[in-house]
């Protein structure tokens, strides 16, 4: 038996992912790339609302989609196809969510410089993408009425960190039990600064007041 | 619910200081774990147990995991009160301006190595 030694590292086990996330962050501004990190729950409309609203920006702005899922690249296709803008899908291998070097990984591939706003769409997962800063410039959420008014308070992780929550399929609100402006202040009532909006990808309620959201967020961000 | 992703991150540090200090084996890895961490402690530990097998330097490694109590201060009423209690709302003067002092913590704290 050799001696035994005692190394002390008192280190978070977040701390490298976090310290890799900042830097990401700071290289993405220098080059005026805005990162959007999209996240929501399985089924909530992440991959349809990003089509709407690539749909009505595309014109004005270069866009690109990351697509992250555990398996298979059926969003990655869906969006070139109904929306002809450049997209990545990055396979996580089982992962739950997305990290900073997986993020950066994707934007090297996709030559992420040539682009004004990339959105990056996590795994459906209101738990773990929460714990996991990707880089992202900020991050973004959608909650859908068939998912409840209460989700706020269940996960109150995700809708802390988000600077905008999307409410998807509003034209749906009849057939729930969704109070909206109980939802409204589940969600203002942990994070006062949070802009909500809801739409509905079916009758495109709701995708001009986000492209315009978006749209004067890259301006900002270019000017600064 | 990430517990496998963590114990990879976590293997992966522990071998790059073990490569660093020169060390062969690895006899034990202390680790601090908040109460509200979103770490189940049970799963973690399943977890390491099943990846240490495949490590050269964690494979002799004893996991010594310490839990943290998660403690909660209200801004209001300036008290702090047990979060796994009482959530985010304070007992005492019910407000809703609350925040976590201690109890999210995911600390690789020390190893023994020879």
């Amino acid at each position: 038996m050799g001696q035994v030694r005692t190394i002390l590292l008192n280190k978070s086990v977040f701390a490298d992912n976090d310290a890799r996330a900042e830097i990401l962050r700071a290289d993405l501004r220098k080059d005026g790339v805005l990162l959007v990190n999209v996240m929501s729950s399985p089924g909530a409309g992440k991959t349809s609302t990003l089509t709407s609203l690539i749909n009505s920006i595309k014109d004005k702005v270069k866009v690109a989609v990351m697509e992250a899922d555990i398996d298979s690249d059926v969003d990655a296709q869906s969006i070139v196809k109904n929306t002809g803008v450049d997209s990545i899908q990055l396979h996580t291998g089982g992962m739950c969510h997305l990290d900073a070097d997986m993020t950066r990984e994707g934007l090297d591939a996709i030559d992420y410089k040539k682009y004004d706003i990339i959105f990056l769409e996590n795994v459906g997962n209101l738990v773990c993408p929460a714990e996991y800063d990707t880089g992202a410039t900020m991050d973004i959420m959608i909650l859908s009425t068939s998912e409840g008014d209460d989700k706020p308070l269940k996960y109150p992780l995700i809708f802390q960190k988000c600077n905008l929550v999307i409410i998807s399929k509003i034209d749906a609100i009849k057939y729930f039990t969704f109070d909206l402006d109980k939802c409204i202040d589940n969600i203002t009532y942990r994070n006062k600064d949070v802009r909500v909006i809801p739409i509905s990808n079916k009758t495109q309620e709701g995708i001009e007041e986000l492209s315009t959201f978006f749209l004067d967020k890259i301006k900002n961000y270019k000017e600064i | 619910m990430h517990e496998l992703g963590v114990v990879f991150n976590i293997k992966q540090q522990i071998e790059d200081v073990a490569k660093e200090n020169n060390v062969k084996n690895v006899t034990s890895l202390t680790i601090e774990l908040g109460e509200v961490s979103t770490v189940v402690p049970e799963l973690f530990t399943e977890c390491f147990d099943w990846a240490k097998k495949k490590s050269e330097v964690l494979k002799n490694c004893k996991l010594n995991l310490v839990i943290l109590k998660a403690i909660t201060y209200c801004e209001d009423c300036k008290k702090t009160y047990s979060t796994t209690e009482f959530g985010r709302t304070c007992p005492y003067c019910k407000s809703p301006h609350t925040y976590l002092v201690t109890g999210n913590e995911l600390k690789i704290k020390q190893i023994e190595a020879e």
